[in-house]
């Protein structure tokens, strides 16, 4: 039997991102569970060696974008680009309460691309392994994220808003 | 001075992916460019406010749930490895033991105690930054909130002749119920932690036990309702003392009429 990696090593960061991902602790560690059953049930997949942290968030990934595909066929972008924003505006005076309910309004996609690059410091590189995307597509969506997350942070009109997607 | 400047690089900017010549540039182009600036200085900031958001979730006790799947065998081998080990290894000397006795405890669960000690033990015990909750310069709110909330008047076992100071505690979610973690370090930083939960109904005293998990000591007995873990990656004889000092302190008062050593 080959040496089996500590997955426990990596369970603060893979609670860190789905808390932000999911905005709920319960949701939060439900898909920290299946992610980390599915890694034990692959883990003869995983090439010892290469990167188990970004193997593991490629999982947490694939689940949470098969459950959203499963429970909530088409609403985000639209919908949530015409609620109002976050009220404040200086961004000094950002609460954790104000990066969640950005977070929330941000699509998926790009809420998921600024949580790997902004929190969990993946390389661009890494993040669309994470991801299955291209390193054109992160960059790109990570702007869309960036620029939607200061305007929603700055409390500017929501219209704006629209331009993105 | 450079003449342009992708968006792409404003980002890596952000996310400190340049080399440092091109970061030079990137921070010329910025002092002259007040819109880029204010956009990357917003986009820091961002970063910023995620960490300040979301990093509390690092320092939080690992639901035992997600621990217990984490280190979840798909081979069933090293579990009854660890038990042949236990059996074999109960404590020398420092506490008479009847092996007649081992034999009829359901080992499963103690040795279920040692394993989520030892997890704990790994977790936190790396921790810089915030390795207890509650430091030890509030010694006694530390105890009688974890005595509190894991329902018995604990005490805190002092290893200070041993070397060992308290650094602090911390509650976690086990089970059964909370868990209480003291952690105690030493002059050269090494730590110890000792781990007490309320032991599951109908467990008989045991005497002292010892396993290895993954390379940590663990050193644990239960006492009536409470079950007691030290875990260590220390020298075993250092582990021995220790273990030996904390059961000395914690059992041997309550239990005067009840010798161990029977």
């Amino acid at each position: 039997m080959r040496a089996r990696p500590d997955l426990i090593e990596h369970l603060p960061r893979l609670r860190r991102y789905a808390r932000a991902l999911t905005g709920d602790v319960t949701r939060a560690d439900d898909l920290v569970q299946d992610t980390l059953e599915r890694a034990l049930a692959k883990l003869d997949l995983w090439q010892p060696g290469s990167n188990l942290r970004a193997w593991l968030f490629t999982l947490m990934h694939n689940i949470f974008v098969n459950q959203l595909r499963a429970n909530r066929p088409q609403e985000t972008a639209l919908d949530e680009a015409l609620e109002i924003p976050v009220s404040g505006g200086q961004m000094e005076a950002l609460t954790a309460r104000d990066m969640h309910t950005a977070l929330a309004r941000l699509p998926e996609e790009q809420r998921e691309v600024i949580l790997l690059v902004g929190l969990e410091q993946f390389g661009y590189a890494e993040a669309a392994e994470v991801l299955g995307v291209p390193v054109g597509t992160v960059m790109s969506r990570l702007s869309r994220a960036r620029e939607r997350m200061r305007h929603l942070l700055a409390g500017e009109p929501a219209v704006l808003l629209k331009v993105v997607k | 001075m450079t003449d342009t400047v992708r968006e792409d690089e404003l980002h890596a900017y952000v996310d400190g992916a340049l080399s440092d010549a091109r970061r030079l540039e990137i921070e010329a182009w910025l002092a002259a460019h007040p819109a880029d600036a204010a956009r990357v200085q917003a986009w820091a900031s961002q970063n910023q406010s995620l960490h300040a958001a979301f990093d509390a979730v690092l320092n939080e006790p690992l639901p035992i749930g997600l621990v217990r799947s984490a280190r979840r065998q798909p081979v069933r081998m090293p579990f009854f490895r660890a038990v042949a080990a236990t059996l074999a290894l109960v404590a020398s000397g420092l506490v008479g033991y009847g092996v007649g006795q081992v034999e009829q405890q359901p080992t499963a669960a103690p040795l279920h105690f040692a394993r989520d000690a030892a997890i704990a033990h790994v977790v936190f015990s790396p921790e810089v930054r915030h390795p207890v909750e509650v430091d030890a310069a509030h010694a006694d709110h530390l105890v009688s909130w974890l005595s509190k909330r894991v329902g018995t008047q604990l005490e805190a076992p002092d290893f200070s002749a041993l070397g060992f100071e308290l650094l602090g505690g911390r509650l976690l979610s086990g089970e059964s119920g909370p868990v209480a973690q003291f952690m105690y370090q030493d002059a050269i930083e090494r730590r110890v932690t000792l781990y007490v939960r309320r032991a599951a109904a109908g467990n008989r005293e045991t005497a002292f036990h010892h396993v290895t998990e993954n390379g940590v000591d663990v050193f644990y007995w239960i006492d009536r309702d409470f079950g007691y873990a030290l875990s260590g990656e220390i020298a075993h004889r250092d582990m021995q003392k220790l273990a030996d000092a904390a059961y000395a302190q914690m059992v041997a008062p309550a239990g005067a009429t009840r010798s161990p050593r029977r």
